[in-house]
């Protein structure tokens, strides 16, 4: 029992080498995640070493909540290759698998290096039985300096697809709303990686920017701008930078939400009175409309199989998520428990809703089981909003109020692992999470 | 309340209640023709005067403020431009009446003006939901202000949602401030 309260007291700070930095707070004690170690990556050249390659393999595996990474601390040895591996002192250590690697300097051209690992099961090595390879991936790439960062969160998506079956999500991207108040054009649109690092502006404005949506394809983004002094949606491309007016109507012009073939977007209307749920087709300009009704529908989202778009609404009485059918214009509700639900969105497996739910006033991030309709709360703190779902699942990005400024920060998707991004300057918000980039 | 922000609103709108239209132009020889008129004239007056028993002459009026016109015209309401709500509310306190008819009136004598009401909201629920809370609020006032005479074609409703919070706190002081409605000219 008190080792339980300890662990929940337990706040390790991973820093980075770049200006952002992740705080990673373990919130659950019953920890239930699989023990692995990552070994400090060798490094073959002269000077410093280019990249921290296993703090950032470590800081991605265990974000997802499944894994447990050894303290460097701990570690009995800090082997670079598999042919020196002790396979008993691991697994005395009760540690399942473990990765290792080395880097050096590309002999014929600078600026570039010869990236190896090695993914082997502890298990399997120490039974030792020649029929069974401990190895379960073993690579070797050449990287540019600037791939450096990238190639270490491709490293972690094999070890997690090998591991859980599961493909990895850390090689994507994040878009959110960053508000600077001492910029002339303080609304901005910016793009990171999942972990907040390598930061790039996309669009700056003196007026509102909201509801970032990525495209199926991850090239172009969807989203509210006020730069005309009212709602417009607009479609960027985040390659030419190229913009293209989507809809522009008397009063709301709102919420976007790119539908799975990337044909449509749903969005939020209100030129003919109440804020209604439309489809808009990007080709045609064709719009349908879906909801009619004399109270709020907003915060429209596709489920995955593209069937159906859940809903936010307040025909019941008080703000609650809805689900309306495609085909059939069905109309249902989804949740029962909670004074308010909002932001809806269905999980890439179409199993599980992640939503907004206010709790006696507060406003924390939620997953319902649609089939039992089991609702767990994965945040306790008082304002968690526009949850935004990684592409495998494993993890929710959300805004947060955070030291009295809204930031951003990820949740696993069984609610054990939190970590802060807090913001470099002023505020970030509406974060949405890019689908898988390659 | 930043009054004077919402004076100098006022002021860019009302441009005929400044206290006399200045007629200017810019022909250099117009001008040059107007100055030499003017001294003529002077000079003429200067001889008659000269020439007269009694001489007058005038004081300037003591002239209101800009402010201080719209005030005798439509009460100290009109500088108001902000009507807060409670939380999730879109329903308007019987304490702005004073403000909504004043500005009411000012718009029903000056038909050929115009006004954005923006709709906020806190931050509290999803920027999206709050998007709709805004707009229900804008047009709260909208309704409110057709409802007192004003033609819906004066009237424009924007809603910002929580994005153009007044208050940049995250209490609930910072909160019942920017659950709100401004009037823009």
């Amino acid at each position: 029992m008190l080792a339980r309260f300890m662990m929940t007291l337990i706040l390790v700070a991973v820093s980075f080498n770049a200006s952002a930095r992740l705080e990673i707070l373990i919130t659950e004690g019953v920890n239930s995640a699989r023990p692995i170690a990552v070994v400090p990556f060798k490094w073959l050249g002269k000077g410093k070493k280019p990249q921290n390659f296993s703090e950032i393999i470590a800081a991605d595996l265990q974000r997802s909540g499944k894994f447990s990474p050894l303290s460097i601390e701990k570690m009995p040895k800090t082997p670079s290759s598999s042919k020196d591996v002790d396979y008993a002192a691991w697994t005395q250590l009760g540690i399942e698998a473990i990765v290792m690697g080395e880097v050096k300097p590309d002999e014929t051209t600078s600026g570039k290096y010869v990236v190896t690992f090695e993914l082997l099961d502890i298990l399997t090595g120490n039974v030792n039985m020649p029929d069974f390879d401990p190895i379960m991936d073993k690579r070797r790439n050449t990287v540019t300096t600037t791939q450096l960062r990238q190639y270490a969160h491709r490293i972690s998506d094999i070890v997690y697809e090998k591991l859980t079956g599961e493909r990895g999500a850390f090689l994507t991207r994040i878009a959110y709303v960053a508000i600077d108040r001492s910029s002339s054009h303080p609304y901005q649109l910016r793009i990171s990686d999942y972990d907040g690092e390598g930061e790039k502006l996309v669009l700056r404005s003196k007026q509102p920017i909201m509801s970032p949506s990525w495209s199926p394809d991850g090239r172009k983004l969807a989203y509210v701008s006020f730069e005309k002094r009212r709602s417009q949606i607009y479609v960027q491309d985040l390659y030419t930078q190229k913009r293209e007016l989507m809809t522009s109507f008397p009063k709301i012009n709102g919420s976007p939400s790119w539908s799975p073939d990337g044909t449509k977007l749903a969005l939020v209307l209100s030129k003919d009175g109440q804020p209604e749920i439309y489809t808009f087709d990007i080709k045609t300009k064709a719009l349908k409309r879906l909801t009619n009704n004399r109270v709020i529908d907003t915060e429209p989202n596709w489920t995955p199989d593209g069937n159906s778009i859940i809903f936010s609404s307040e025909r019941g009485g008080r703000a609650q998520i809805y689900q309306v059918s495609l085909t059939t214009g069905e109309t249902k509700r989804l949740t029962w428990q909670g004074d308010i639900n909002l932001g809806g969105t269905v999980t890439p497996d179409g199993d599980n809703l992640v939503m907004v739910s206010r709790h006696n006033g507060n406003y924390m991030i939620a997953v319902q089981d649609l089939e039992s309709g089991e609702l767990r709360t994965l945040t306790k703190t008082q304002l968690d909003e526009s949850p935004s779902i990684a592409p495998n699942g494993s993890m929710i990005i959300y805004s947060t109020v955070y030291k009295n400024k809204q930031g951003l920060a990820l949740v696993s998707m069984d609610g054990r692992f939190k970590a802060n991004i807090p913001a470099n300057n002023g505020e970030v918000k509406s974060p949405a999470w890019s689908p898988f980039l390659q | 309340m930043n009054r004077s922000m919402i004076t100098k609103g006022l002021l860019i709108a009302l441009p005929m209640l400044a206290i006399s239209a200045c007629s200017s132009t810019s022909d250099a020889d117009a001008e040059a023709q107007r100055i030499a008129d003017q001294a003529a004239a002077n000079a003429a007056a200067a001889q008659q005067a000269a020439q007269d028993a009694v001489q007058t002459d005038t004081i300037q009026a003591i002239a209101l403020t800009a402010e201080e016109k719209l005030v005798e015209m439509y009460t100290s309401a009109i500088l108001e431009t902000t009507i807060n709500f409670e939380f999730d509310q879109s329903v308007i306190s019987p304490k702005y009446a004073l403000i909504l008819d004043a500005h009411a009136k000012y718009l029903v004598n000056n038909t050929d003006k115009s006004i954005t009401v923006e709709g906020h909201a806190d931050e509290l629920g999803t920027p999206e939901y709050n998007i709709a809370l805004g707009e229900r609020r804008g047009l709260a006032v909208s309704t409110y202000l057709e409802n007192m005479g004003v033609a819906a074609s004066q009237i424009t409703v924007v809603s910002y949602g929580e994005e153009k919070p007044v208050n940049l706190g995250h209490n609930e002081m910072a909160r019942s401030e920017n659950r709100r409605a401004e009037l823009v000219y």
